[in-house]
């Protein structure tokens, strides 16, 4: 699980290490690892050629050759390069004034649209403003009912019609840009400063129901499009959102179903070949499970390092947040006795394997290493720990580094171990001890917590890009005045 | 295909449109008389991982006819294709794709897959397969209770096809509802209950476990149910379709698959290493959106799709 790209690269160059210089042949060697990470992460194949071509070249000028570790700084400049690419980042709404603002949400049948539309709503709304839904998907039976239910949901205004429903293949041309029109009237009429257009999925080789959105973009002229992509998709991909991208002219990209274990190599592929910045990540099923988009994350999550961030995230719901906190008070007075190592190893071994997570710690991957992986070994270990552990007296509890020889022999015996794991033992919480020291009273938590942040990136949610512009008639582009005061940012 | 391919026959216009999709173009890689070079494995590498088989096995095809090539034992692409076609048929043994049913009572088809893969439209075309091809008594098992307004669409489909539906409020215990219909079904002497559950991702444990659930309470209703338990699968899922078929099969033991759209430019390959490694049998294919819109999987004709190119379908 966690031989990542660097021990793969890292392999390459060693193997080599016999046979002298590393070639720019290396290179390519080397890259084929990140080709292949690339393409079982379904970015698309176009993509990924010219992503190696231009790694390698840019490898080459910096000399990778004469470096000590290849292998990483291989990895650094793919990293680099992939974060590069899938920026710039603009994860804001453009809105206008006077409103509403008209926002068009398209994509492919199932990609998560109507609720991505509800997410987007609560999200302007927690903004302090005033969206509205209207349900223009007037073909995929109760999508109109659907979006009703999360309209009621979130409290934001739903407009439909539902004399213009019908059946697929017999929705009259027309009627998407009726209803589309209609709504953005009624959303002047009541004052409200957004409408979120929620239109029927569609392939993007049917050319009948593609002329239905070029009306809706033509007719009710929306001043946004998103195309909402699944993160699961494979080489298709690119295909859907070029032709979209062709003949819409999206804004924007929202990729959803990222809470899956998907290496999302779609998001790579679809914002490569539109151009279009990706705005935001659907997380979750619940409609405040809605990101902004940040790259950092992602490079690792593509490369097939990203599986760490979930681990992360698992280990961290597996602590018990209370001990934890109570750990950290005592690592932050400086004093950190046996009782806290026992119960560090103890929410340690709650993790089971994901205690490998620790390991992956900068500073603590001794921690874990005493830890077999196999399934019981931790069990069994812990369970010895705890033996000896329960032979001390309270004295050699307190002042363990009295413990000589002797004593160490009697802790055994009364434990039913041999003696050199006592030491052992002892070692590990010497270990432990100098640990925390130079954690600096973060504590596990507060660690992966860091990590977290580092490596989720966008899934993380650290730091905010700046808020939404306004387009006015006269000045262009503007941030909002009054309004942002009381947009809260999440 | 046997029994589908003479009733299809009677559905001409839903038909036409289908036989549109999956037979495309295969001219381009394998024209009669070009020569297989460096730029024609190359060409036909990136073909075929715009097919979404997988880049390992890509590589294993494309080496096994470079290998061929090297040898001197083939030249031309044609020759090539015999090869490719012959290599991919063989991860599709012969093997029973029909629907069975038991000789007395209800059979069960237990319906499962991620968010939006088509589980609902997929469950509205085996109804209507079974009731019109079949000449069966069906009802359907309204068991998504959470997306919105998931129970309307499966009632308006249940409407539209004219069969019986069992469901309760939204926000209801799914393994209720299931545990109602395999009742109501046995008392109405229906011949199949099809049920469709919520859209899940295979990550997330407590929801996989509930699916297990639905699946025992069927399963203690009804012996031997459900006697399917198909998966759902987008066909524009990449390799992630692999996990996902992992993860439900531990959960409720899948013994067949729906993939479903593939009448867009999608080519579903990655059911070659689900079938492959995982062993579980393709059994329909979905080609649009309404009922009519199904055919049972034929190997055949799916490995000629991935070969070729699609354009817009005229319709
Ligand atoms: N083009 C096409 N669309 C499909 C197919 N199967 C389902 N869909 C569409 O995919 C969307 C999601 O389908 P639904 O059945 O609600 O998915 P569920 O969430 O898995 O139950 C709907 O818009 C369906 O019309 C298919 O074979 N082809
Ligand atoms: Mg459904």
């Amino acid at each position: 699980m966690f031989d990542t790209l660097t021990d793969k690269l890292s392999g390459v160059f060693r193997s080599l290490s016999g046979r002298g210089r590393i070639s720019e042949e290396n290179i390519r060697e080397s890259m084929r690892e990140v080709r292949t990470a690339l393409l079982e992460a379904d970015v698309n194949l176009k993509v990924v050629n010219e992503f190696t071509e231009h790694v390698i070249t840019k490898a080459l000028g910096q000399e990778v050759i004469h470096s000590l570790q290849p292998g990483q700084l291989m990895v650094k400049i793919v990293y680099d390069e992939l974060v590069n690419l899938m920026g710039p980042v603009d994860t804001r709404i453009y809105f206008v004034q006077p409103g509403p603002t008209v926002i068009m949400m398209c994509g492919l049948q199932g990609s998560g649209k109507t609720t991505t539309c509800g997410k987007l709503a609560m999200m302007l709304k927690g903004r302090g403003m005033n969206p509205m839904l209207a349900a223009v998907d007037l073909q995929r039976p109760a999508a109109v009912a659907q979006l009703r239910t999360l309209g009621e949901q979130v409290g934001v205004p739903v407009y439909a019609d539902d004399s213009k429903i019908g059946e697929h293949g017999n929705v009259p041309r027309g009627a998407a840009v009726a209803v589309s029109r209609a709504a953005i009237a009624e959303a002047k009429k009541t004052g409200r400063d957004v409408v979120i257009l929620d239109t029927a999925g569609r392939l993007a080789i049917d050319e009948e129901l593609m002329a239905e959105l070029r009306d809706v973009n033509e007719q009710a002229k929306p001043h946004q499009i998103y195309l909402v992509l699944d993160a699961m998709t494979g080489q298709d991909a690119v295909e859907s959102a070029r032709r979209f991208n062709e003949q819409l002219e999206l804004d924007g990209l929202i990729l959803t179903k990222f809470d899956s274990d998907t290496r999302g190599g779609a998001l790579l592929s679809a914002k490569m070949v539109t151009g279009k910045p990706v705005k935001f990540l659907g997380v979750g099923e619940k409609l405040d499970r809605l990101e902004e988009f940040r790259p950092e994350g992602m490079a690792q999550r593509i490369l097939g390092m990203g599986d760490i961030v979930g681990l992360v995230s698992e280990a961290m719901e597996k602590f018990d947040q209370e001990e934890q906190a109570k750990l950290q008070e005592k690592m932050e007075k400086g004093t950190f006795t046996l009782d806290d190592f026992m119960s560090q190893m103890t929410q340690i071994k709650r993790l089971g394997p994901m205690s490998k997570v620790i390991g992956m710690i900068p500073g603590m991957d001794q921690l874990t290493k005493q830890f077999g992986q196999g399934e019981g070994e931790i069990e069994g270990q812990m369970g010895r720990m705890k033996a000896i552990y329960d032979s001390m007296n309270r004295k050699e509890r307190a002042n363990p580094d009295s413990l000589d020889g002797p004593r160490r022999r009697r802790i055994a015996r009364g434990a039913g171990v041999d003696v050199q794991e006592v030491g052992q033992f002892m070692k590990q919480f010497e270990m432990s001890r100098s640990m925390m020291r130079a954690v600096g009273g973060m504590g596990m938590l507060g660690k992966l917590k860091l990590m977290k942040g580092l490596m989720g990136g966008g899934l993380a949610g650290l730091g905010q890009p700046g808020g939404p512009m306004i387009k006015t008639k006269k000045s262009g582009w503007q941030a909002p005045k009054d309004r942002n005061k009381k947009k809260k940012r999440r | 295909m046997g029994f589908f391919s003479k009733s299809f026959d009677k559905l001409k216009g839903a038909l036409k449109k289908t036989a549109d999709v999956l037979n495309t173009d295969v001219r381009t890689l394998f024209v009669p008389g070009r020569q297989i070079d460096d730029a024609w494995l190359d060409e036909f590498e990136s073909k075929f991982i715009r097919g979404d088989i997988g880049v390992k096995r890509v590589e294993e095809l494309k080496g096994a006819i470079r290998e061929q090539w090297r040898l001197g034992k083939i030249r031309n692409a044609n020759e090539a294709e015999e090869i490719v076609r012959k290599k991919l048929l063989s991860f599709f043994p012969a093997e029973d794709r029909e629907l069975h049913f038991v000789p007395s009572g209800p059979t069960v088809i237990l319906v499962a897959g991620i968010n939006g893969a088509g589980k609902t439209t997929s469950i509205s075309k085996l109804a209507w397969l079974l009731k019109n091809e079949y000449q069966k008594k069906v009802m359907v098992c309204a068991s998504d209770t959470f997306r919105a307004a998931a129970v309307d669409q499966l009632t308006i489909w249940a409407e539209r096809i004219g069969v019986e539906i069992v469901k309760h409020k939204m926000g209801s215990d799914p393994a209720a509802v299931a545990y109602d219909a395999c009742e109501a079904a046995k008392a109405r002497n229906i011949d199949v209950l099809i049920v469709d559950t919520a859209g899940r991702l295979h990550t997330q444990d407590h929801l996989m476990r509930e699916l297990t659930k639905i699946r025992d309470v069927v399963a203690k209703r009804i012996e031997g149910a459900p006697q399917v338990s198909m998966l759902v699968l987008d066909a524009t899922s990449g390799q992630n379709a692999i996990a996902q078929a992992q993860h439900f099969t531990k959960a409720i033991n899948i013994n067949g698959i729906f993939l479903a759209k593939l009448d867009g430019t999608a080519k579903g390959g990655v059911v070659v290493a689900i079938r492959d490694q995982l062993g579980i049998p393709i059994k329909f294919m979905g080609l649009g959106e309404t009922p009519q819109d199904i055919e049972t999987f034929d190997p055949e004709r799916f490995i000629t799709a991935l070969f070729g190119e699609k354009e817009p379908t005229a319709k």
